[in-house]
């Protein structure tokens, strides 16, 4: 299939991306506690042949604090695991990649690469995983191993703030390579059951990944055989050098926020550079703009709605991505018109579930297709091959045959 | 009305009673495999699923174990998709407490819980073993005397979080906007040897409030532990005499945790075997045993005990002449040890190998291979029934020997006959896993929701 198909992903959190999204959301305010909720919404998408969904995930409350809950008993406060919501909703959805959110900053990286392999066995090949940092000082208190000092957004330029984030990095980028090696470490034909002698597997084709760094040493190999995908797929969130040098060495995909079509094109070639500095090798990374989108039937509508929503919500919506707010016609406008600045596809935050997301479905993919933007179906297969990434070979494999 | 039997149904695992070179033995991680089996037990109105964990591959002389079946999928993930095809289950997972962090599993386990409608529940077990270790980064640090400790502060603290959101947090009262009825959801704070934790849990109050808590362990700690902390033991008592009185004794000690002796239930693991006669099963038990003890397995079984390379012995022949090392570092590594006295129970089998003039491999079955119950259907319904009748147990997990098709039979020929006694159910009457198991709700341990 070709690489210059658009890619379309839909962000799922709570009720929608917007702080009053279940103040009109038809849906229950407590729906995200239910695995209907996830199952049909991831549905709804699969049904427009998105190639994914993702689910936000964090080791703390939703807050708007810079450490701790922030007081808020007016928005949506509580929220799942993700990775285990993909895997609920991973039987009742049979093309769309599941794209989870966990945190690697307090969790072992051999429990997170056992579970996104056996969410890749579940769903025969769909599992992608956004690996995140939990920078928060009330994150690290639920564990109490560390300490970490409260962040300051104004002051990132600090020395001491850019080497604890250069060090978390750091870390984030240990656990991906150990997940990886792990999911390397079963050759794909490991399993012989070979009756004759009496063995299970060929223990020569299993490998010991020997991980030593800073954080951890983790020895292999997984208990987990090799997933379909071989390598399920790696998304980061990244709005800056720090995290687009993460991504370009560790991810497969990742998501940006530039704020128009020059910031796009900005954005690209800062993270092409990257991937040229950190010497990466395989695919480049598949760069998709995230936007927070309001839609409706027409302009004045959608604004009115987004007015409705920060009325009600007593504060102009902040977002880290770029809010749009428009028709689905103006929405295909733009993502054509910003594709052009060698973007391969869009994440959508929908600001209020399930409407915002209908309309991407209902109306934004049907626009896409008749521009002949966006494929018609499903062309089968798994995620990698949804998004044209070749199912890499075991890097044991590789040293084991040679 | 008669005592009413509890069943469960083990995923095949990674040891020898897992038969995987029968040509109906089918794949150990497709999830195909892992919906039959489930839909089978559901289809009986079984009480749960039980997913067993491995967190390394087991090695022996320094290589990787390659004769049983070898990998497996991470627990906490297949439960979650087998809450999609499934309604009434419940679905249990072992989940090591040594290598995670409370408020993470805490997470896990409730998010189970609310995506399965309240039917999830924890093996407890810990390690203090450096081998598993190595896959962490907390390493195998743990000393022994502490697992225990480190397992009653573990459940304590996750308890905690699992109240940690008051009843009628949620509000979500659209026209006042008003989402919680607290500023101040989920705080907890634990500050013990163990764990020292403080802040605000993620998930709102579960169906089951506690998932259900299972432990298996059979030492006094580990009884003590049970006692106190668990609703079900996953027990390995083979014979009527030895369940009873473990059921006796850790019955008894519930009392002085202000518990009744109907909230801890007792729960063996079991294999059966179905034949149309008693000689038909006898029969079909004895090539499952020849089966599940290769001649290469019955080496390695034996070198588990003697502590030794074995390797050069013929499996058929007798027993090796030189006692088992107690000196060294173990001959196998990531599996439980057994043998408290590996000396004397060396002599008891040598000596019982004399006797009955058998070779390694046949002694290896004599002493290890035994099928809990073999017979006909009716036959096994009634052994079963007088096990629990006679407080042996509570009920049972069954271990079938063969992926996926290893409960057909059971539930197709045994399960209608326990219905017919009236010591099974005819219908889930409930729909969490604790009104399943007879439980009750769970009983908090914070006084605030005690009161609430």
């Amino acid at each position: 299939m070709s690489d210059s198909t658009l890619h379309l992903a839909v962000a799922l959190d709570g009720l929608g991306w917007h702080p009053a999204a279940w103040r009109i959301s038809p849906a229950e305010p407590a729906a995200p506690l239910s695995p209907r909720w996830w199952a049909t919404l991831a549905g709804e998408a699969e049904r427009a042949a998105l190639d994914m969904v993702t689910l936000e995930d964090s080791l703390d409350l939703q807050s708007g604090a810079a450490d701790g809950p922030d007081g808020h008993t007016d928005q949506m406060r509580g929220r799942l695991d993700a990775l285990l919501v993909a895997a609920r909703i991973a039987p009742l959805t049979r093309h769309i990649g599941l794209v989870p959110t966990t945190s690697v900053t307090h969790t072992e990286p051999f429990h997170v690469s056992t579970a996104v392999a056996t969410l890749d066995h579940v769903s025969g090949g769909r599992a992608g995983w956004r690996p995140r940092v939990s920078a928060r000082r009330s994150e690290a208190r639920h564990f109490g191993r560390r300490d970490l000092p409260i962040l300051d957004p104004t002051q990132l330029d600090d020395p001491e703030t850019v080497r604890l984030i250069g060090d978390l990095f750091a870390e984030a980028g240990d656990a991906v390579e150990v997940v990886r090696r792990l999911w390397d470490s079963w050759q794909d034909d490991a399993e012989i059951r070979d009756v004759a002698t009496g063995r299970f597997v060929d223990r020569d084709r299993l490998h010991y990944i020997n991980f030593t760094g800073r954080w951890f040493s983790v020895k292999g190999p997984s208990i987990v055989p090799r997933p379909p995908q071989g390598q399920p797929v790696v998304a980061a969130l990244a709005h800056s050098s720090v995290p687009y040098a993460f991504a370009a060495r560790h991810a497969d995909v990742v998501f940006v926020t530039p704020a128009d079509a020059g910031h796009a094109a900005a954005i690209v070639a800062e993270i092409r550079a990257a991937e040229e500095i950190v010497g990466r090798t395989g695919p480049p990374l598949r760069i998709l703009a995230d936007l927070l989108v309001l839609l409706d039937e027409t302009p004045a509508l959608a604004r009115g709605r987004r007015a409705r929503l920060n009325d009600l919500a007593s504060t102009d919506l902040h977002s880290d991505a770029t809010t749009f707010t428009g028709t689905p016609g103006q929405l295909a406008d733009l993502i054509q018109e910003w594709q052009r600045s060698g973007l391969a596809g869009f994440r959508l935050r929908p600001a209020v579930l399930p409407d915002d997301l209908t309309a991407i479905t209902r109306a934004l993919v049907p626009a896409l297709r008749e521009r002949n933007l966006f494929r018609a179906g499903y062309p089968g297969g798994t995620l990698r091959d949804l998004l044209g990434l070749p199912r890499p070979a075991s890097r044991y494999a590789a040293v084991a045959t040679a | 009305m008669p005592k009413q039997i509890i069943l469960a149904a083990h995923f095949p695992g990674v040891n020898n009673t897992t038969v995987w070179s029968d040509p109906d033995s089918g794949s150990q991680i497709d999830f195909a495999s892992f919906v039959h089996l489930a839909r089978t037990a559901e289809r009986g109105l079984f009480d749960f699923f039980f997913l067993a964990e491995g967190l390394r591959l087991r090695e022996q002389r320094g290589r990787i174990h390659d004769l049983d079946v070898v990998g497996r999928p991470d627990t906490l993930t297949v439960l979650a998709a087998l809450a999609a095809v499934t309604t009434h289950l419940g679905l249990a997972g072992t989940l090591n407490a040594t290598f995670r962090e409370p408020y993470e599993l805490a997470r896990q386990l409730a998010t189970l819980d609310h995506l399965s409608g309240g039917r999830a529940a924890w093996n407890v077990v810990t390690t203090s073993d450096a081998f598993t270790g190595e896959n962490f980064r907390r390493g195998g640090f743990l000393d022994r005397s502490l697992r225990y400790e480190r397992a009653a502060e573990f459940v304590s603290a996750t308890r905690q979080l699992w109240e940690s959101w008051p009843a009628d947090a949620v509000v979500g009262d659209r026209a006042s906007g008003r989402y919680l009825s607290t500023a101040d959801p989920g705080t907890f704070s634990h500050h013990g040897d163990q764990f020292d934790i403080a802040g605000h849990f993620t998930v709102p109050r579960s169906p089951q409030l506690h998932p259900v808590i299972l432990q298996a362990g059979d030492s006094p700690d580990g009884r003590e532990f049970a006692a106190a902390s668990a609703d079900a033991i996953f027990s390995r008592h083979g014979t009527l005499e030895a369940g009873q009185e473990f059921y006796r004794d850790v019955k008894s000690r519930l009392d002085r945790h202000g518990r009744q002796p109907d909230d801890l239930k007792i729960i063996p693991g079991v294999t059966v075997v179905l034949g149309d006669t008693d000689a038909e099963a006898q029969e079909k038990a004895h090539h499952i045993r020849r089966q599940q003890f290769s001649p290469h397995t019955a080496l390695l079984l034996l070198e588990q005990l003697w502590n030794r390379d074995l390797s050069g012995h013929d499996p058929e022949g007798p027993l090796p002449t030189i006692d088992p090392d107690v000196s060294g570092e173990a001959i196998s590594r990531g599996r439980a040890g057994i043998h408290a006295d590996p000396v004397a129970t060396a002599r008891q089998w040598r000596t019982l190998a004399e006797e009955k003039g058998l070779g390694i491999r046949d002694l290896i079955i004599e002493v290890a291979g035994r099928q809990s119950f073999v017979g006909t259907p009716q036959q096994v319904a009634e052994r079963m029934n007088h096990f629990v009748q006679s407080d042996a147990a509570d009920g049972f997990i069954l271990v079938p020997h063969l992926t996926p098709g290893g409960l057909d039979e059971f539930v197709d020929q045994v399960v209608p006959l326990l219905q017919e006694k009236r010591v099974f159910r005819t219908r889930y009457t409930g729909t969490t896993l604790r009104e399943h198991l007879g439980l009750g709700a769970a009983r908090p341990v914070s006084p605030t929701v005690a009161s609430a």
